[in-house]
């Protein structure tokens, strides 16, 4: 847990120091990966507690879901077809149902 | 705690990925923000600035411009030319004719067209007030010039390329009387044209107003030749 904030720390710190700036069409593509990456990161602490936690499963679950979120996305906007938002409402949901699992667990644990 | 730390370094990873693209996502909300009106507000005051300077600019021009005018003796001048191009509404004495279609029915085998006004009536009636001395005139509110064109287009008449149809008003200031006998006398213009039936109707009147040409001069293939004075 505390390794998983300083890394957020450091990703922020690297992120404010690099001046990359994302234009237009990529700002969609850069935004569902960044959902996606909340998402691998719920779902790997659920997994975590829940000790059924692979590496494998962890790494690759992210970079498939990204890379085909990335690609639905830019599909869509060739197509016309809006489907940014079912990557958006898709992880969102994930997001959410992996926080419950997570909030579960801890009320089952600590007594509360 | 301890089961986070069975493959804790995945997570930190992907965490790291997070802060990063967290951090270049806000930064680059933040900067759509600020920079876009700002630029937008600094653009259209920048051109505020130039356009009230060339305003002030031009608003002095116009000053001086006036006053040379003004200060000038050509005034006079100018406005004799503007009459003699026709480029001034005029009012004074003269005389309105009406003009309108004959209301008789052609008997069979007669041209109906000889029961129409046509371009060359409407010509040799204002033949007849410049041979009386008319010095303005106006047909359905076009100003005649040097280069007006009467010409039939159609059921209507063009004048100065602009059409109109029968009623005609033909406005003409000069000396009343003399306008008026020019087109009722004897043998003249409003007697053969009662012939075919056409109406005429010529009233003097002691204020014509007469509006000014409002098309442009074109002088596209003559030069003008400098005169030694």
């Amino acid at each position: 847990m505390i390794k998983a904030l300083i890394g957020l720390i450091l990703g922020i710190v690297v992120g404010c120091l690099f001046p990359i700036s994302i234009t237009g069409e990529y700002l969609k593509l850069f935004s569902v990966v960044l959902l996606v990456a909340l998402d691998a990161v719920f779902g790997g602490l659920r997994a975590a507690v829940s000790e059924h936690f692979s590496d494998t499963v962890f790494i690759t679950g992210f970079i498939t879901n990204a890379l085909f979120a990335a690609f639905l996305v830019f599909i869509g906007d060739r197509l016309g077809i809006d489907l940014y938002y079912v990557a958006l409402l898709v992880f969102g949901f994930r997001i959410f149902k992996n926080l419950a699992g997570l909030r579960r667990y801890f009320l089952k644990n600590l007594n509360l | 705690m301890s089961k986070f730390t069975r493959g804790g370094w995945s997570i930190t990873f992907v965490c790291m990925i997070i802060g990063f693209m967290l951090a270049v996502q806000f930064r680059q909300v933040q900067d759509a923000k600020e920079t876009l009106p700002n630029q937008r507000v600094e653009e259209l005051s920048g051109r505020l600035i130039q356009l009230e300077e060339e305003r002030d600019e031009l608003e002095k021009q116009l000053e001086i411009l006036k006053q040379e005018s003004a200060t000038t003796t050509n005034h006079e001048f100018i406005s004799e030319l503007k009459f003699q191009a026709c480029a001034t509404a005029l009012s004074g004495e003269g005389v309105i004719i009406k003009m309108d279609d004959s209301t008789r029915a052609a008997k069979s085998g007669e041209n109906p067209n000889l029961y129409l006004i046509h371009d060359d009536d409407i010509l040799r009636v204002i033949n007849e007030l410049r041979a009386a001395g008319a010095e303005a005139i106006s047909i359905n509110g076009q100003r005649l010039i040097a280069t007006s064109e009467i010409r039939c287009a159609g059921p209507t008449l063009s004048v100065n390329n602009v059409r109109s149809a029968a009623p005609y008003e033909i406005k003409a200031i000069g000396e009343k009387k003399s306008l008026e006998n020019a087109i009722k006398m004897r043998g003249g213009v409003a007697e053969t044209l009662k012939v075919w039936g056409i109406q005429l109707e010529v009233s003097t009147a002691a204020n014509i107003q007469i509006p000014p040409y409002k098309g442009t001069f074109k002088r596209t293939h003559s030069k003008i030749v400098e005169e030694n004075l």
